[in-house]
């Protein structure tokens, strides 16, 4: 077995300094959507949104980290086809599963009253909350 | 994507001849057990989110999770603790590249450095793991109890604490042979058995190895404490 000479990588001295920076600038950004996102309404379409922008995010995260990181992109075309290809069944299997998850959700809201009924039941908010608010009503 | 300049690249040998993919016949074994590892994970995350889909309320993230070492009662915090933890892996990830590289250089010194910054960020990052699980034990969170309402106010399954607590616990245990691995790379740089084999092939894959622990947390960190 020869050793490796990688004479191709002494150009690219600033290609781990730039992912880098990458990273930490789509990771902030992450950061700054999630804390957006607090303020939002559970299930509406700016949520929503923001979700989908997060994951966009992530899989741009994912790209670098594999791509430079993991040197798959400097590997020849055939590597990466083996590795590659076969992940396209994540597509399938995110949308058939998520679906499925939605489906059945819906199926049960709409046909099973009792698991209606304990969904939309609200806990009881916990004794000392409840004092605070009795004592302000008083007031 | 450009298509690489295969002249550009110098021929690796395998013992039965030349590599259909010119890489190390272990480096290629180590990818498609990445891939299967890929898989598994992939798998947990959509069962997760395939529950998730299936539950008319979620407990929210943020009011889960907002604590960190050392804050003080009735203040809190999300995403701070969890940033910071993300952060810590892109940077051991970042020192394990650095390692890599010195290898190719055959820059011992410098392997040696890089090797012990990427141990001590993986050391850093399963601690901050192991004080947010005690945390949350403390409140009253493990497989089979969920303390947590759902954002909606309504009454909470189990779902959320046995996905949460298998999902992280995994990857935890993938950083934990993370670090091993690249202990035992440590001490074999100091042996100087990379040296005398004449190449440091052998980190590259544990760099792999690395990279992949660090990107799994990218999906993890993103399906459980931003979405």
């Amino acid at each position: 077995m020869q050793p490796t000479t990688h004479a191709e990588q002494h150009g690219n001295k600033h290609e781990i300094r730039n992912v880098t920076i990458i990273l930490t600038v789509l990771t902030l950004l992450e950061l700054s959507l999630g804390f957006a996102m607090m303020k939002m309404a559970d299930g509406s379409t700016a949520k929503i949104s923001t979700k989908i922008a997060i994951i966009i995010l992530m899989l741009a995260k994912a790209y670098y980290i594999v791509g430079y990181f993991m040197h798959l992109k400097h590997e020849i075309r055939n590597l990466i086809m083996t590795i590659v290809v076969p992940l396209t069944l994540f597509i399938w299997f995110i949308i058939a599963f998520l679906g499925d998850g939605e489906s059945y959700k819906n199926l049960r809201n709409t046909y099973d009253a009792h698991k209606k009924a304990v969904s939309t039941q609200k806990v009881e908010v916990k004794k000392e909350v409840k004092e605070v608010h009795v004592d302000d009503a008083k007031h | 994507m450009s298509t690489p300049t295969t002249a550009a690249v110098p021929t690796k040998w395998w013992s039965g001849g030349r590599s259909p993919f010119n890489v190390e016949y272990g480096k290629l074994m180590m990818w498609y057990f990445l891939m299967s590892d890929a898989f598994t994970f992939g798998a947990f995350l959509i069962a997760y989110g395939t529950i998730r889909f299936s539950s008319t309320s979620w407990p929210n993230p943020n009011e889960v999770f907002q604590s960190y070492p050392g804050m003080s009662e009735g203040t809190s915090a999300p995403l701070v603790f969890v940033s910071i933890m993300t952060f810590i892996l892109i940077i051991s990830s970042v020192t394990m590249v650095l390692a890599v590289r010195a290898g190719q250089e055959m820059k011992k010194n410098k392997v040696v450095l890089n090797l012990i910054l990427t141990i001590i960020g993986g050391l850093a990052f399963l601690s901050c793991q192991a004080w947010e699980w005690t945390h949350l034990h403390h409140e009253g969170a493990w497989w089979g109890s969920n303390p947590f309402l759902n954002e909606d106010g309504t009454q909470s399954s189990t779902n959320f604490t046995n996905f949460f607590f298998t999902i992280t616990g995994f990857h935890g245990f993938h950083v934990f042979s993370g670090v091993i691995i690249n202990i035992i790379m440590l001490i074999m740089t100091l042996n100087n058995v990379f040296e005398k084999r004449g190449h440091y092939l052998m980190i590259e894959k544990a760099g792999l190895y690395w990279h992949f622990v660090d990107l799994v947390w990218v999906f993890v960190f993103t399906c459980f404490y931003l979405i």
